[in-house]
């Protein structure tokens, strides 16, 4: 009479939903296609807005497994979900299967691969980097320095790559890039107080708490100047550094400025490894790529087939707080669903 | 920077290009500017590859001058274009050549309008039977003369007598290469590389010894357009596009510079002449600026024929300087020697660019 | 030199490499509110002078910032001071003072 969930996926959204879970007493397998659960959390150095180690929380995230809780299948890819009779049947590689009476699908995102925006060099002008590349260079110290080995006398931050794009394919803004852009920009300030940061964004989206204030501390405390203006190309100068071309729309005129380091903020994209779902009801996907509730407004974690569930990322971009909350309220409706079944 | 950035980039852009059995469309102007290249090319294809290329008397100009200046309207040039495919077709050809950048351009945009709107393409074909009483069809394969050059690159290199190196340190040169805008920054798929890191003339300085410079302002254009330079006092505009290029590709000390567009070598050749005059500045060493080079100038270099036959005396910008650093054995005082020895006389010299007589 | 009826033109782009950022650094040091402009245009829509002239401080406030000093000098003297744009800025930067300082720089700094 035990009932299980199956949560595909081990980064927050699945962690914190599993969690959720077994507080309730419901047994939960969680599947995860790395070897370490903790998804995109585990390359981050510190969470915005106030600069929150990721290891503190990726470590609360785990600590939250009761010893005899979660049943955790690492290095696990599910392929493929079907809805077959009562319950759930998941199929991992090599034909693995297991059972469930509900799955939650926290499979989360994947960075935009920002080589499809040819025009910015990345993979050829080696001083240009992600904010994904940035944040390991911060998690190592000595590594913040260009690829000619010097500490970078101006870092360049270019929002919304990959997003807000029709040439990328992508049309939807990923929400947190511009407070990643503001918070990394503090971060190289205050790390190399000698080195300049500017941020070339189109707009400033200070949606959340505190993070309008952590824009004006950016420029008040910090000196990091912004221009709104989207970067049309990078070449390479021929001391490696990077002269990027831009158009200030606030003086209405083009610019040209070196910088050393230039940072390209990738967009969310939802998850190449989402499995496949075989389902009586199709599971819908937003023209964005995303899962999408039949009811987004009021049921954001409900699919189109009773009993499957959507926590985290895979149905929009989210900050780690958002995600948490809606992994949790994913961890609910699951839990009201089996009570049905109880019943 | 990282090569194989670039290298991951060009398989993205790679298109078809016919094999043999050309229908080659000649530029209406580019033989004023450059009057070895075309023969050249079809020298290169008959002599060294042995392919079949018909050189048609009967084609007219694309209109693509026209239609850019905003004289001809689009349905008109539509139509000329038709007719030169109708020749085409008539002579039992269908891949497709044009010799010119803009042409090529011109012909990718009317067939992709024809693809997505078929009723245009119903319109011209009435068109054409109405001016003319012609029928056409539409060319299995169309390419650009320089695709052709760069999927011979390997072909031509084994036969070279020469290469893109210093004879004396064995340095490769430093070779600028610049592609007209038509050629793929309208439609990128359409172009060897696309439109960001192009590969059609990479290509060719690669496979012929030669290391190519990427500059900060490597996709300005070169200002050549058509409506803005037709008019005088508008020439300062796409004089400074040039002049823009030069002042940022100067530090690089480069070579030479090798572009596939009728435009572009026209400009960058004379603008430095222009430039030398109005500012009295030179690009490259000791006032010899830097020589400009169709791919075909540059091909027949490499496989050893005459640079005279190739037409470089007419050159604004000094080749003796690079001829003598590859390695080219050639005769000096032939420079104004026309058919049969006769004298052609000279042209004045400029006044801060070098200009080699015939010493 | 030779002239042929055209000009090499001038290139307007902003260099921000060539422009020189000493005026920008010496109102930023003299008055940090500077710092907080985020050129929502704020100060320029309730400008006395704005109505009658092009004076626009937040464009003033830019063209520092990037280095493009030219023509600022005479510019500054359309602004009379009267603080209607400190009134409704909502950043809290002290734009009489920001006027000051700028026109105070552009003659320290004088080429």
């Amino acid at each position: 009479m035990n009932k299980r969930v199956a949560v595909i996926g081990g980064g927050p959204s699945g962690l914190e939903c599993a969690a959720t879970l077994r507080k309730m007493g419901i047994s939960v397998i969680l599947f995860d296609r790395e070897a370490e659960t903790g998804g995109h959390l585990k390359q981050w150095h510190k969470l915005f807005p106030d600069r929150r180690s990721s290891t503190e929380v990726l470590h609360l995230l785990r600590d939250n497994h009761q010893p005899d809780g979660i049943e955790i299948y690492s290095n696990t890819l599910v392929e493929r979900i079907e809805e077959t009779g009562n319950n759930f049947t998941i199929y991992a590689q090599e034909n693995a299967s297991y059972m469930a009476d509900a799955v939650v699908l926290a499979t989360g995102f994947d960075l935009f691969n920002v080589t499809r925006k040819e025009e910015y060099g990345y993979g050829i002008y080696e001083n240009v980097i992600t904010s994904a590349d940035l944040e390991l260079m911060f998690s190592s110290p000595g590594k913040l320095v260009t690829h000619q080995g010097v500490v970078p006398r101006r870092v360049g931050f270019v929002h919304c790559v990959g997003s807000r794009d029709e040439k990328a394919g992508n049309l939807y803004c990923s929400r947190v890039c511009c407070i990643t852009a503001v918070k990394q920009a503090i971060e190289i300030r205050q790390l190399l107080p000698q080195t300049q940061a500017t941020c070339f964004y189109m707009d400033l989206r200070m949606y959340g708490r505190h993070f309008e204030e952590l824009y004006n501390e950016a420029q008040e405390k910090w000196n990091v100047s912004f221009i709104r203006g989207r970067l049309s190309e990078a070449a390479e100068n021929q001391d490696g550094s990077i002269i990027v071309k831009v158009e200030d729309t606030l003086t209405g005129r083009p610019l040209k400025m070196n910088v050393d380091l230039l940072v390209l903020m990738a967009g969310m994209e939802p998850s190449a490894f989402t499995p496949k779902i075989i389902t009586n009801q199709a599971t819908a996907y937003g023209e964005d790529g995303f899962m999408l509730p039949p009811d987004p407004l009021i049921g954001s974690n409900r699919s189109g087939t009773a009993g499957l569930f959507l926590a985290g990322t895979c149905t929009g971009p989210k900050s780690i707080t958002e995600t948490l909350a809606d992994a949790r309220s994913a961890a609910l409706e699951a839990a009201d669903f089996l009570k049905e079944i109880l019943r | 920077m990282n090569i194989e950035g670039k290298r991951l980039l060009w398989q993205d852009y790679q298109k078809v290009i016919a094999d043999d059995n050309y229908y080659y469309a000649r530029s209406c102007i580019r033989q004023n500017f450059f009057p070895g290249s075309e023969k050249t090319f079809l020298r290169i294809l008959r002599d060294e590859l042995g392919k079949d290329i018909l050189d048609d008397a009967a084609h007219t100009s694309c209109t693509g001058i026209g239609y850019h200046t905003d004289i001809v309207p689009f349905e008109t040039t539509m139509t000329v274009v038709a007719r030169q495919f109708s020749l085409m077709t008539e002579a039992g050809y269908r891949n497709f050549v044009p010799s010119c950048i803009t042409s090529f351009g011109l012909y990718t945009e009317i067939l992709e309008t024809w693809h997505n709107f078929p009723e245009v393409e119903e319109k011209v074909r009435q068109y054409l039977r109405q001016a003319t009483g012609r029928e056409f069809e539409k060319p299995f394969n169309l390419v650009h003369a320089s695709d052709i050059i760069y999927k011979f690159r390997d072909e031509i290199a084994a036969k070279a007598k020469y290469k893109l190196v210093n004879k004396l340190t064995g340095e490769p040169l430093k070779v600028v290469e610049h592609i007209g805008c038509h050629y793929s920054k309208m439609f990128p798929h359409k172009g060897i590389g696309g439109a960001e890191y192009p590969y059609v003339l990479t290509g060719m300085i690669e496979a012929w010894g030669g290391e190519v410079i990427d500059y900060p302002e490597r996709r300005h254009c070169c200002g050549f357009g058509f409506r803005q330079y037709v008019v005088q006092a508008n020439r300062g505009y796409s004089l400074s596009c040039s002049r823009k290029k030069f002042e940022s590709m100067e530090a690089y000390d480069p070579d030479m510079i090798i572009t596939n567009c009728p435009g572009c070598p026209m400009f960058l050749d004379r603008w430095q002449y222009a430039l030398s005059e109005m500012e009295g500045k030179t690009y490259g060493k000791d006032g010899n600026g830097i020589p400009v080079f169709t791919y075909e100038e540059v091909a027949g270099l490499v496989l050893g024929y005459n640079p005279w036959d190739l037409g470089l005396q007419v050159h604004q910008v000094p080749a003796e300087l690079l001829l003598d650093r590859m390695g080219i054995d050639y005769d000096r005082s032939a420079k104004f020697k026309g058919l049969n020895g006769k004298d052609l006389g000279r042209p004045k010299s400029p006044s801060f660019l070098k200009f080699y007589k015939d010493e | 030199m030779t002239n042929w009826g055209y000009y090499i033109q001038k290139d307007r782009q902003i260099d921000f490499e060539a422009n020189s950022h000493e005026v920008s650094a010496e109102v930023e040091s003299r008055e940090p509110s500077f710092k907080l402009c985020i050129s929502c245009g704020t100060c320029a829509a309730t400008c006395s002078a704005a109505v009658f002239t092009d004076f626009s401080l937040r464009k003033i406030i830019l063209l520092v910032r990037r280095g493009e000093l030219q023509g600022l000098e005479s510019e500054l003297t359309k602004c009379m001071l009267c603080g209607k744009c400190q009134l409704a800025c909502p950043r809290g930067v002290n734009t009489r003072n920001v006027v000051l300082q700028i026109g105070k720089a552009l003659q320290k700094f004088k080429l």
